[in-house]
């Protein structure tokens, strides 16, 4: 681990690759938030897909493999098919997935024929164009990552600078409208950032695996808060963490590609935050429901046992757990809730395997009657 | 037309078909983009059908590849109903994440098989012919073709069998449950026949094309019809006709099949969304502006009606005086007046304007329609 970590300040590509991908985990993770906030968290699969023919364009326009102007061309085909599906669900009553999944598909196929177009007469100086579709990590040089973090940071810059109005957007679109906030527009500013999140990460993920980049350190960070502001540095957090540390193993071991470990990493911390996230986590949500039925069944076999003697006029007046049993419907362990209800004091077992009521249990039990507004049918005199 | 080139288009046309059967309810449902997440997450499939199986042409294989596309649905599903992710947000986790160790699988054991990601993503239908079945020391044409044949019978088979209970689960989920349909079952049952032909699609055509034959005819079909039969049908149709263009476009450009096909989607539901006669843009976009006029021509008339045989008819029934009463521009309301004239509901005398007994008609109609 030390030794990762040496490595990491002394090894220049391990530290390039590493600085892009906390970059891009970064941005992706920040603007990502706004994009599951607003249910747009495959726009972001489409955008990247549709990048792919502007970055064949662009090269055939300018000829060089320069991140600019790649970046630029991905961007552009990326906005275009944005506005296709907007425009598609508008008009339409095609559903938007549907418009998603076609953008995504015919805007890939056009970047496939162009492609394939190049290897066919661009010569030897398209080579590496196609390392677009899963990225080529190990390939990001200083330049590279100096121009992914100055988008990056524009974009985050542009984030903060709208904040309050990106967060309108993002809840109440309606109410910003009616305030008189120009929501369109700020809608086609948003989206664009977006858009640039995905193209500063297109080099090093790839366009197969992008939308990951975009939907998992979101997701994860919605998990542990409720606040915006948090969400989003979360988010930016774990995006940053998963891309570094994909990164390093990926470094560190032979034949491990950085996109596909990366993601792999961003999966992981989605699945903690899931499980683990305090209020909203699945196990404490299991937890709370395994402890709320506990106390219902304790409950339940204590009334039960209060009606009983209330039945028989006497608190202290022994029955059978089978008797219990029939009780209640279904199955409830009632031999072991008994147990449970002993050891707290509230009933206690004869020497014929029968069970009573103490008086701590005679009390509880009224105290539980009162709450509940229930009474049993008959009542019984105090002992 | 050579032999293979016969053959291309033959196996480009069943796949396009086979896929257009099941993408139909795959848009219909509004799961459009499931047919990308299980196209993605089968290479997880293939991949472990080929550790245990150690061949690309087992049968074995599609049958792992179709498991994990349930196995996408099923996780998908799962995490939706935490009702911590929404749904599309459970499609963008679960795909990338299943699709990623199928990357790493095959980029740690690439030696030991012949499969790489791109010919997944992409597939080479021109290498289609090369794979040839054959029995018996005879020849029964490329492989794909008989694989696509299969899943396009039983794609066929699968909706006659049970056309009813899918179109009324599409169409009404609650009534379908309520009849004891079993939705759940049927969604299932459409998600393996989704994975089944997108396992089967896979080398021939490449994943993303998958993507593009199951929702692109579809969706092309659904701005021209109402009913489901003629969905079905005319996806069907728009499937070959983008098979066999796409095929001769990569032919005369000298570029990937799939890419054409998949443009080629692309560019059809483009031409179809402009020019589709009631749903399509150009369509649309007339209706509007007819509606415009005719709803102008009609304010005139009733406006006119109004001040007829009053004291203020004289000063009222001027064109001038509409653009301040009704607030239209000068020339606008000069060209509503010419089209009333030339309909006939009103008449010009000496810069007055005055109704005819058709304008009257007009007036009284739209005055009287709630």
């Amino acid at each position: 681990m030390l030794d990762l970590f040496s490595q990491l300040l002394t090894d220049y590509t391990l530290r390039t690759v590493a600085l892009g991908a906390a970059t891009l985990g970064i941005v992706g993770g920040g603007l990502g938030s706004y994009a599951v906030l607003r249910g747009q968290s495959l726009l972001g699969d489409a955008i990247s897909h549709a990048a792919l023919p502007g970055i064949a364009l662009a090269f055939l326009i300018t000829g060089s493999k320069a991140p600019l102007p790649l970046m630029l061309g991905a961007a552009a085909t990326g906005i275009v098919a944005t506005l296709f599906i907007i425009g598609v669900t508008n008009t339409t009553r095609v559903p938007y997935d549907s418009a998603l999944a076609l953008a995504l598909s015919a805007f890939f196929g056009v970047g496939l024929v162009l492609l394939t177009y190049l290897q066919q007469h661009a010569g030897a100086a398209q080579a590496g164009l196609d390392s677009f579709l899963f990225g080529q990590a190990a390939a990001l040089v200083e330049h590279d990552v100096v121009v992914m973090a100055v988008l990056g940071g524009i974009a985050l810059l542009a984030l903060l600078l709208f904040w309050k109005e990106f967060k309108l957007l993002a809840f109440d679109p309606d109410f910003g409208r009616s305030l008189g906030f120009p929501i369109r527009m700020l809608d086609i500013v948003l989206t664009t950032l977006l858009v640039v999140a995905i193209v500063i990460g297109l080099q090093t993920v790839g366009v197969v695996l992008m939308s990951a980049v975009i939907v998992a350190p979101a997701a994860a960070a919605r998990q542990w808060t409720d606040r915006l502001s948090v969400m989003v540095a979360l988010a930016a957090t774990f995006g940053a963490l998963s891309g570094v540390s994909g990164a390093v193993v990926s470094g560190a071991t032979a034949n491990l590609p950085t996109g596909p470990t990366i993601v792999l990493c961003m999966g992981t911390v989605v699945i903690v935050s899931l499980l683990l996230a305090p209020n909203r986590g699945l196990l404490w949500r299991w937890w709370r429901q395994w402890r709320t039925s506990r106390r219902l069944r304790q409950e339940r076999v204590l009334y039960d046992l209060y009606t009983l003697a209330a039945k028989h006029g006497a608190g202290d007046r022994p029955h059978e757990a089978a008797t219990l049993d029939a009780m209640v419907s279904g199955s409830t362990r009632t031999a072991y809730v008994l147990r449970r209800l002993a050891e707290q004091g509230l009933v206690a077992e004869t020497s014929d395997e029968r069970w009573h009521l103490t008086d701590e249990g005679l009390e509880e039990a009224r105290r539980l009657a009162d709450k509940r507004n229930l009474a049993p049918d008959a009542t019984i005199d105090d002992a | 037309m050579s032999l293979p080139q016969i053959e291309i288009q033959l196996v480009a046309t069943v796949v396009a078909v086979a896929c257009a059967l099941p993408g139909t309810f795959l848009v219909l449902r509004r799961m459009g983009m499931m047919s990308d997440a299980i196209s993605h997450a089968i290479l997880l499939g293939i991949v472990v059908g080929v550790f245990i199986v150690g061949t690309l042409h087992s049968p074995l294989l599609i049958v792992a590849a179709a498991l994990t596309g349930l196995l996408t649905a099923a996780l998908v599903e799962t995490i939706n109903s935490t009702g911590q992710v929404k749904e599309d947000a459970a499609i963008g986790l679960v795909f990338p994440v299943l699709f990623s160790i199928g990357v790493i699988l095959i980029a740690k054991f690439a030696g030991d098989m012949h499969l790489d990601t791109d010919a997944v993503l992409l597939g080479e239908l021109a290498f289609a012919p090369f794979n040839r079945l054959t029995a018996f020391g005879l020849d029964f044409g490329p492989r794909a073709l008989w694989t696509m044949g299969g899943v396009l019978v039983l794609n066929a088979l699968f909706l006659a069998l049970f056309y009813k209970e899918l179109k009324l689960a599409t169409f009404d989920p609650g009534l379908a449950a309520s009849l004891g349909f079993r939705p759940r079952v049927l969604h299932y049952a459409l998600m393996g026949l989704v994975s089944l032909t997108a396992v089967s699609a896979f080398d021939a055509v490449g994943s993303i094309l998958v993507v593009a034959l199951m929702v692109g005819p579809p969706m092309t079909a659904y701005l021209l019809s109402d009913r489901l039969e003629w969905m079905i049908s005319l996806s069907a149709a728009f499937g070959v006709l983008n098979a066999i263009a796409g095929y001769w476009g990569a032919h005369l450009l000298d570029v990937s099949i799939a890419g054409t096909m998949a443009t080629t989607t692309g560019l059809v539901f483009g031409l179809v969304l402009l020019g589709a006669p009631e749903r399509g843009l150009i369509a649309q976009w007339r209706r509007t502006r007819r509606q415009k006029w005719q709803f102008a021509v009609k304010m005139l008339a009733i406006h006119l009606r109004q001040h007829e045989n009053t004291p203020e008819a004289a000063r009222e029934c001027q064109v001038d005086h509409l653009q301040e009463h009704l607030n239209w521009d000068g020339p606008f309301a000069e060209r509503v007046v010419e089209r009333a004239v030339s309909r006939g509901s009103v008449r010009r005398e000496n810069g007055h304007l005055r109704l005819t007994d058709e304008g009257r008609e007009v007036a009284q109609e739209a005055a009287t329609q709630t």
